[in-house]
């Protein structure tokens, strides 16, 4: 093993640890037992190719530089409290918030997806929450839809010349909402309504979920500015290295 | 206080805001998980439904984990996660400082990188 390889499992040992202790009683996660085992494993099966983009991603990255570990780490960091947070809504429920919106602007949708496997693996293992057999289906709404959604608003809002802080804000935004749609739909696919089938029933997922979503979505959105402009004051080496601030915008 | 910071701190504070409006205006309210949501409007489409797996933890324990461990285990969660962030955060803000005082500011990038 190279000496890189080593940091690398040092560091995956040590987030598997982190993450191994991330009880949220309240998820937008299909609970265990609740998704037919055919579903199961279709989620499972479309989820490879983005966690094997990711982890080639993330190779790449630390070998390129590892100073690129410190953001590997915040990101990580950063999904691990967001979703720690449980937060009355609305509707009168909680809900807790997804976090992979820093990682996938700052890293790209792959690397968030071996990330968020992480967090979804030990939850459902040792906390009870999400589960095994639903984990396909939950890695495919909060660990690749959901960052791809962050990813591509964002990379919209920077095709619009819009001001950064508001597209940081509508990626976050954007990709905690849409954590939930995926969820929704894929809740709906298993169950369509016997009236309507899956569309009706999507609808009806979509309506438990969204308006206690919409909320905690914009507190993600507020949350992720703010972590972003703390590491452009002073993190901005870092983000030089993995492209997120171009030569020119430096002070 | 510069304009980052005002911004921050507004942002912070309608964040807190947004979270701490529905205590009040809902008084009472259950304030469950929306997954329970989840899973009565399951029942609600397919009549009665039983899981087909119990979580490993569950059936390990032979029960769900107790709401007290749970949250002491939840702070643990959100403890090392602001840990880690506070860690880098704190290494960056101190590397400006040094290199402001030394005049460093444009030098190389990697000296700052112990």
């Amino acid at each position: 093993m190279t000496k890189r390889e080593t940091i690398l499992l040092k560091a995956s040992i040590a987030f598997a640890i982190l993450f191994a202790v991330a009880p949220t009683v309240n998820a937008m996660h299909i609970m265990e037992g609740y998704l037919p085992a055919g579903y199961c494993v279709a989620w499972g099966i479309i989820c490879l190719p983005f966690l094997v983009a990711g982890f080639i991603s993330l190779n790449k990255k630390i070998n390129a530089s590892r100073r690129n570990l410190t953001l590997i780490a915040m990101s990580g960091a950063f999904i691990f409290v967001i979703s720690s947070l449980k937060i009355p809504s609305v509707t009168g429920s909680c809900s807790h918030m997804t976090g992979t919106g820093l990682g996938a602007i700052l890293f790209g949708p792959a690397a968030v997806s071996v990330l968020g496997i992480i967090v979804l693996i030990f939850q459902a293992l040792l906390l009870a929450h999400g589960g095994i057999t639903t984990l396909g289906a939950n890695t495919f709404s909060m660990a690749v839809m959901g960052p791809v959604m962050a990813f591509a608003v964002y990379k919209l809002c920077g095709k619009m010349n819009m001001n950064r802080k508001v597209s940081v804000f509508l990626a976050a935004l954007s990709g905690d909402f849409f954590t939930y749609c995926v969820t929704s739909v894929q809740l709906a696919l298993a169950y369509p309504s016997e009236v309507g089938g899956t569309a009706a029933s999507a609808v009806k997922f979509l309506g438990v979920f969204a308006p206690t979503q919409i909320p905690l979505a914009v507190i993600e959105g507020i949350l992720t500015v703010v972590i972003v402009i703390g590491l452009e004051t002073y993190a901005v080496p870092e983000l030089k290295n993995i492209g997120f601030l171009r030569e020119k915008e430096v002070r | 206080m510069t304009k980052n910071a005002k911004i921050v701190f507004i942002l912070l504070a309608s964040a807190v805001l947004i979270a701490a409006a529905p205590l009040f205006i809902l008084r009472g309210a259950q304030f469950g998980g929306s997954d329970d949501a989840g899973s009565v409007m399951i029942e609600d489409i397919e009549g009665e439904y039983t899981p087909w797996f119990t979580p490993v933890l569950e059936t390990a324990l032979d029960g769900e984990v107790p709401g007290e461990v749970e949250s002491l285990i939840f702070c643990i969660q959100t403890g090392i996660g602001a840990g880690v962030i506070a860690f880098f955060m704190g290494r960056f803000v101190e590397r400006r400082k040094w290199q402001k005082a030394t005049g460093m500011e444009n030098a190389d990038d990697r000296k700052g990188d112990k």
